[in-house]
């Protein structure tokens, strides 16, 4: 078995394996670990689950529609634009 | 010539100025953009109503406080009005107000950042000395729609982002959340896209430790005796 690099050093190469943005060379090594070390398969799972959670929890269903503005800030706006005109 | 109102109160400004043929401009018709660039009143009064609550929402995500995100809205459309004509088209309206709303925001975290940065190390994983994670990750074995119902985890997402240090909370939200890429943020953060790979992983790491202990209490250590046997 040849040797592989450490789960720590995998660490530092996730994003952009991610990211598709690996040389050939570096990709292989990842995804040798990968081949040879469950707890950085299921890391590397979390991880991504994780990233998929957070995008998850602000899109539009999740968090609702924008408030409206309330009318007094978008008074406030403009006349903050008036002054800027007039200035 | 001016028309009159039939009411007989002020002239008719007539339509809007036309302007010269841009690139700028979308082709399908839309000329709220043209009408912005000349500097017509009700055309402001638009792109404050229409795209104001979703910056709003940016501004809220970055800066935590109504209040603050409502002064960073009145910062953002004032430059807005000041720099339309910088306006390249190269980027949507939308995506171009965002921009700007969070350059606002960033330089109002700047300028209220009293205390020193909380450590994120404690939130990092952890490797044993021979470079071997230490602990198990049970997020990784779940998929993602077994998960708690969607509306209490996405609660839950946002309130650990909320526990991040601020400086990775806000890659992690204009990178994936607002949608900027790499060069985008670097430049908003006025730093290099390196750095802010590197703060986008730890960010990432670090909530997902969060996420893991909220949902299934503190992992466990990697019992890596079990798993030779297993292989």
């Amino acid at each position: 078995m040849r040797p592989t690099i450490t789960c720590r050093e995998l660490e530092s190469f996730i994003l952009d394996y991610l990211e598709g943005t690996l040389t050939h060379e570096q990709r292989d090594e990842f995804e040798y670990h990968l081949s040879l070390c469950p707890p950085c398969v299921d890391y590397l799972s979390a991880y991504k689950t994780t990233i998929e959670l957070g995008k998850l929890a602000f899109d539009a269903d999740a968090e609702g529609p924008p408030e409206g503005m309330p009318e007094d800030l978008i008074l406030a706006i403009l006349r903050t634009r008036d002054r800027e005109e007039i200035a | 010539m001016a028309d009159q109102s039939p009411a007989g109160g002020a002239p008719n400004p007539g339509p809007p100025p036309r302007v010269a043929s841009d690139s700028r401009f979308p082709a399908d018709g839309s000329d709220l953009l043209a009408r912005l660039v000349a500097r017509e009143p009700k055309a402001f009064e638009e792109v404050v109503r229409k795209h104001g609550p979703r910056m709003r929402a940016t501004a809220r995500r970055l800066l935590r406080s109504e209040s603050d995100a409502d002064d960073c809205l009145q910062n953002a459309f004032l430059q807005v009005f000041r720099h339309i004509d910088r306006f390249e088209g190269r980027a949507s309206l939308a995506s171009w107000l965002r921009s700007i709303t969070a350059n606002e925001a960033l330089m109002m975290l700047r300028a209220r950042r009293a205390h020193p940065e909380e450590d994120i190390e404690p939130l990092l994983p952890a490797f044993l000395p021979d470079g071997h994670r230490a602990h198990e990750s049970p997020l990784g074995s779940e998929p993602l729609d077994a998960l708690v119902e969607r509306e209490q985890i996405a609660a839950l997402v946002r309130r650990n982002i909320e526990h991040l240090p601020e400086n990775h909370r806000t890659v992690v939200l204009l990178r994936d959340i607002e949608g900027f890429s790499t060069e985008e943020v670097a430049k908003l953060l006025d730093t290099n896209e390196n750095v802010i790979k590197a703060r986008l992983h730890r960010a990432r790491a670090a909530l997902k430790r969060l996420l893991e202990v909220s949902l299934r209490g503190e992992p466990r250590e990697v019992d890596y005796d079990a798993l030779s046997r297993r292989s």
